[in-house]
């Protein structure tokens, strides 16, 4: 935690409404140019995927982090280190199943600040892009996961929860190519 | 002296080098990323098995005529400095320049796409203008 208020501290701010009206302007534009929730789902998270891949040199240089034993100890960091340096907020870790799955609870969330769902677009994962930041991130630090929604206050439940389930681990191998 | 300088990504692809005071040219430089990929590979994974903790890996070695620094961040990307054999401990300046140059004008870059050689000239110039004001760059 600590950590996570150090890095906090050492970053650039911007205000949340801007944060939170931008991402809203995203996702309203999305939704007209595609119009499938479905899809607009997956094009936030790839759009998330591709800001993680750049995002974790940002983190890995700013925290000052050294490689993390364990899984556990990355969700950790996840949670307390980098939720609170790019979003200001903390997430708490729960429901472990088997050292590689875990949920991520957030109490509040800076993008869905001002959000309510209109009935149509009830199948959509507003926040969906913080799932791609997760798996991009992590697949530059050689771990394959499969990140989701399970709940979110937008369909009426009590937290937001992001599940993050490691499918594997990437073993670097020297490609030869002569 | 400074010689010159590489930067790879995890999947061996040189993304930036530059030469400064290089005595002699290299007569196929593509030849020369993959040596110098493939030796990182191998002296990594050595420094590795003969380790006593099986995480570390190397900072630097030197022979009588030139020195190579390392450093490798937890994302992949090898950053690799020659110099001449008297030059001193230079992680902390491949540090510096991963978080204050390359990040800056490399990652934060819209224009760049990760994975392909950094083409963008105000890196090179700030690189150079940083590199440039270390005591050991000349000298």
């Amino acid at each position: 935690v600590k950590q996570g208020e150090l890095a906090f501290s050492k970053i650039e701010h911007v205000n949340s409404e801007l944060l939170a009206l931008t991402y809203g302007a995203l996702v309203t534009q999305l939704l007209q140019d595609i119009e499938q929730v479905d899809e607009v789902n997956a094009k936030l998270e790839k759009i998330g995927y591709s800001i993680g891949v750049r995002l974790i040199d940002e983190f890995l240089a700013k925290s000052g982090i050294p490689s993390c034993a364990d899984f556990r100890e990355t969700a950790e960091v996840i949670a307390k280190v980098a939720f609170k340096m790019f979003l200001g907020i903390t997430a708490d870790v729960v429901n472990w199943s088997d050292n590689n799955e875990f949920s991520l609870i957030l109490t509040e969330n800076p993008l869905a600040e001002f959000v309510e769902l209109p009935e149509n677009y009830s199948g959509l994962w507003y926040s969906n892009l913080l799932c791609g930041v997760i798996r991009g991130s992590l697949e530059m630090l050689q771990m394959k996961v499969a990140c989701y929604f399970r709940r979110d206050p937008l369909r009426g439940d009590d937290v937001t929860e992001i599940r993050v389930e490691l499918k594997e681990i990437m073993i670097e191998q020297y490609v030869d190519d002569e | 002296m400074i010689f010159n300088l590489f930067i790879f990504n995890r999947q061996g692809v040189c993304l930036f080098y530059e030469e400064w005071n290089r005595k002699r040219p290299t007569q196929n430089i593509e030849e020369e990323k993959k040596l110098m990929f493939g030796l990182l590979w191998s002296l990594k994974s050595f420094t590795q098995k003969i380790s006593p903790k099986p995480v570390t890996a190397f900072n630097s070695y030197t022979t009588p005529l030139y020195k190579l620094h390392f450093f490798e961040t937890a994302s992949g990307l090898k950053f690799v400095l020659l110099t001449d054999p008297s030059a001193g401990d230079l992680k902390e300046e491949l540090r510096a320049i991963y978080s204050g140059i390359f990040i800056p004008y490399v990652v934060r870059n819209p224009l760049y796409r990760p994975g392909e050689p950094v083409q963008c000239p105000i890196f090179s110039s700030t690189l150079k203008a940083h590199l440039s004001s270390l005591p050991c760059f000349k000298a």
